[in-house]
């Protein structure tokens, strides 16, 4: 199974911060609030955080891409 | 810089685009044209393709990627495909492409059509600027071409920065919404109309003419084996005579400089490769190759080729903090990186240039704000500021330290020397 | 037996306004991006999401037991089906407009991230014409019959309480809408 990776869309994201309270192992925040995500796949133990926080984003701008 | 300008310029080592015009002037007849370069030669589009594949061309429009492996792409796609020659010509440090499609505007509807016929475009589409000199200049030259070719129809790009990157040009061209989209999609798959799209620089395609005609083995006489052939260079700042020329890739930048006439006063440093370039230490710029591999490896690149010399008088920080907050102002203010990154670097930089910042707290601030911006955007144009801020920083790193102890700044108030419009 | 069933239908409808209620005012003061360190933006959506699917149980009881009581004799269909029934047929009718558009809004947010986000959206924003009806729906069947005034102050709490939410979630701001204006 290919390994999943996090991408957030920068016009879809408006700063809601969710993703990173949910997965704080993955994503921080700049100083504006935009994410700054982790390099490389997702680890398998994080992988249902990471579920969460796409399923959370209210923009739907973090996604899960395996590729 | 307009064409006359270049044409008062004095003659370049082996020009190729711009070969012949001190003789003729603009050739703006399809006659003229044919009876200098001749007709456009009959290979079919795979053929094409190999012989720009061996060519080694590359993109210049400012990344510089490999003409051929984005023609493949749009190639591969499926359903209609469509080119796109990007004329618009954002950067105000570049005036190569007005001059070019003022000069020779057949050599790069040539490319057009080659382009046409390697990707298997039907359609074709030359984007300049809005209002700008050259529409009449360009829809005589397509009245002269007659029948038979792909259809060209002429767009009007708004003047503003962005708005010519290559996802913010589909989507003007697609929408009439001339901001950057989220790639991928790229343009090869999905681009104007949602269709497999070859967006290329006008330059590009000139070149691509040229190779059809003359080989690949001849593209190659000039240049170095990764930055092969010739390029327009824009030279601007404390040189004699600023203007458009053609060069050798891999020439190095001080020659670069005398072609320009050379330095009218004692230089610090030379800007490269356009508003979103970086900057070069002297004298190491001086002996430095004019090529993207030895670009790159200073963390500069040759950008859209444009070289402004500033002289010792200036101050590198305050004219860097001035085109960083052009180009904040110019963000499309749809990313948060950008939107909120561009004009708190911008900031930073004024504040350094004040002599504001006698703590350090802002040179730190504005190093760590470097290193978080880059990449997060739907285009790279904040990696552009990014990369122009970050070389301020190492190539005047004393005039920094300078004005952090407050000492008197260099800089007499002289009119700015990057130009931002 | 069918006072029984009668006070459950009662009794769910309630208890399914107040949960609707409160994912409303949840949902708009997370639009709203009011959150604190105390109370964070992720429990507000896991709660604004729980309480709706908890609405969601509380009205499948609320509705079983107004159709299984003889009584005012509902059909399956008056459930989905809004003024067709021969009771209360204008009340009950928005009943059964408040639960489609809710089965619409649950549907499309438990599958919203294979959604473009528009879709979703454009869907979600009938929350705000579903708990009104929802609302006038209890207080014109439950009036009809009945106005207890404790009913009738919890329906107004409840309105106030949404009254405030959306006034505080058109109020509010962020550099992010403002840069984006
Ligand atoms: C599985 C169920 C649900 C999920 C996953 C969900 C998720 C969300 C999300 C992610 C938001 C966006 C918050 C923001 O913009 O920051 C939201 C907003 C909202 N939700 Fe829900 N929701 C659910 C059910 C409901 C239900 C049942 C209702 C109402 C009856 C509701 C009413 C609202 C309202 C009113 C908003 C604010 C919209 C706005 O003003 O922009 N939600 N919801
Ligand atoms: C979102 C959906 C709904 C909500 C929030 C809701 C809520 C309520 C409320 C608050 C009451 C008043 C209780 C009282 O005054 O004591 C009520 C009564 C009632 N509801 Fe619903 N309801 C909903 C949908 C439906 C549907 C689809 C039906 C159809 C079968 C239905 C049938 C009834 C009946 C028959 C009553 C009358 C009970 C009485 O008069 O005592 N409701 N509902
Ligand atoms: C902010 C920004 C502005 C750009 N402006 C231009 C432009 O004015 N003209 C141009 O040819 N390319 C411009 N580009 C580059 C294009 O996106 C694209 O890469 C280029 O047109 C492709 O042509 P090439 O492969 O022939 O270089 C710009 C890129 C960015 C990020
Ligand atoms: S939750 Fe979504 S909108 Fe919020 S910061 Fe993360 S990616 Fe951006
Ligand atoms: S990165 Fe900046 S310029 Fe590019 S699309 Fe995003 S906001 Fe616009």
């Amino acid at each position: 199974m290919a390994a999943d990776r996090l991408k957030v869309g920068p016009i879809m994201c408006h700063a809601h911060g969710l993703c990173a309270e949910l997965l704080p192992e993955m994503v921080r925040l700049d100083e504006w609030g935009y994410p700054i995500l982790a390099d490389g796949p997702v680890p398998p133990v994080l992988r249902s955080d990471a579920r969460a926080a796409v399923a959370a984003c209210p923009t739907l701008a973090l996604r899960l891409r395996s590729d | 810089m307009t064409a006359l300008d270049a044409a008062r310029l004095p003659p370049t080592d082996h020009p190729r685009l711009l070969a012949g015009w001190a003789e003729t002037g603009a050739i703006t007849r399809y006659s003229g044209h044919r009876r200098r370069y001749g007709p456009l030669p009959g290979l079919d589009g795979p053929r094409l393709i190999e012989l720009v594949s061996r060519s080694g061309l590359r993109g210049r429009g400012g990344a510089g990627f490999p003409t051929a492996r984005k023609l493949r792409a749009v190639a591969d796609g499926r359903g209609r495909r469509i080119v796109v020659a990007n004329g618009c010509e954002g950067d105000p440090a570049s005036a190569k492409d007005g001059v070019l499609l003022e000069l020779a505007p057949h050599l790069v509807l040539d490319g057009i059509q080659l382009a046409a016929r390697a990707v298997g475009a039907n359609e074709a589409i030359l984007a300049v600027h809005t209002g700008s000199r050259l529409l009449r200049t360009l829809a005589a030259a397509l009245r002269d071409r007659g029948t038979g070719e792909v259809p060209v129809e002429l767009a009007e790009v708004p003047r503003r920065y962005v708005a010519s990157e290559e996802s913010a040009l589909v989507n003007h061209l697609t929408s009439g919404d001339a901001r950057p989209t989220v790639t991928p999609p790229r343009p090869a798959r999905r681009g104007v109309r949602g269709r497999p799209t070859l967006v290329d620089n006008v330059e590009t395609l000139a070149h691509i003419a040229l190779i059809a005609r003359h080989g690949d083995g001849w593209f190659r006489e000039a240049g170095t084996r990764d930055s092969p052939g010739t390029t327009l260079v824009t030279v601007g700042g404390a040189v004699a005579l600023p203007g458009v020329y053609e060069i050798d890739l891999g020439m190095p930048v001080a020659a670069v400089l005398a072609l320009a006439g050379g330095p009218v006063e004692p230089l610090q440093a030379v800007q490269i490769g356009g508003l979103g370039g970086s900057w070069l230490p002297l004298p190491y710029a001086d002996g430095m190759p004019f090529t993207h591999e030895d670009a790159r490896a200073v963390e500069a690149g040759l950008g859209v080729a444009a070289l402004v010399a500033l002289p010792v008088r200036a101050c590198g920080i305050a004219e860097t903090a001035r085109v960083l907050r052009y180009l904040a102002d110019e963000s499309a203010g749809q990313c948060g990186p950008c939107m909120f990154g561009l004009p708190a670097v911008a900031d930073d930089m004024a504040v350094l240039a004040d002599g504001a910042d006698r703590s350090g707290v802002v040179v730190r601030r504005l190093q760590e704000r470097l290193g978080v911006i880059p990449g997060r955007g739907a285009c790279a144009h904040p990696d552009g500021a990014v990369r122009l801020a970050a070389g301020a920083l190492r190539v005047f790193a004393a005039d920094v330290a300078r004005h952090a102890r407050g000492d008197s700044c260099t800089w007499t108030g002289a009119p700015p020397w990057l130009p931002t419009a | 037996m069918g006072q029984t069933l009668w006070f459950a239908s009662r009794a769910t409808g309630l208890v399914s306004l107040l949960l609707l209620t409160a994912t409303v005012v949840l949902g708009a003061s997370h639009s709203g991006r009011v959150a604190t360190t105390r109370w964070p933006r992720f429990t507000l959506h896991a709660v604004h999401r729980n309480l709706s699917l908890l609405a969601v149980a509380f009205l499948a009881v609320h509705v079983a037991t107004a159709i299984v009581d003889p009584y005012a004799g509902i059909a399956w269909l008056d459930v989905v089906v809004p003024f067709a029934s021969t009771y209360h047929p204008f009340w009950l009718g928005l009943g059964a407009v408040a639960l489609d558009l809710l089965v619409a809004v649950i549907v499309t947010s438990l599958v919203r991230t294979r959604l473009p986000l528009r879709v979703w959206r454009a869907v979600h924003l009938a929350s705000y014409a579903l708990w009104p009806v929802a609302l006038v729906h209890g207080w014109g069947i439950g009036g009809s019959d009945s106005s207890l005034s404790w009913v009738l102050a919890l329906e107004g709490l409840c309105l106030a309480a949404v009254v405030v939410a959306v006034g505080l979630r058109l109020r509010a701001t962020h550099p992010d809408s403002e840069a984006r204006r």
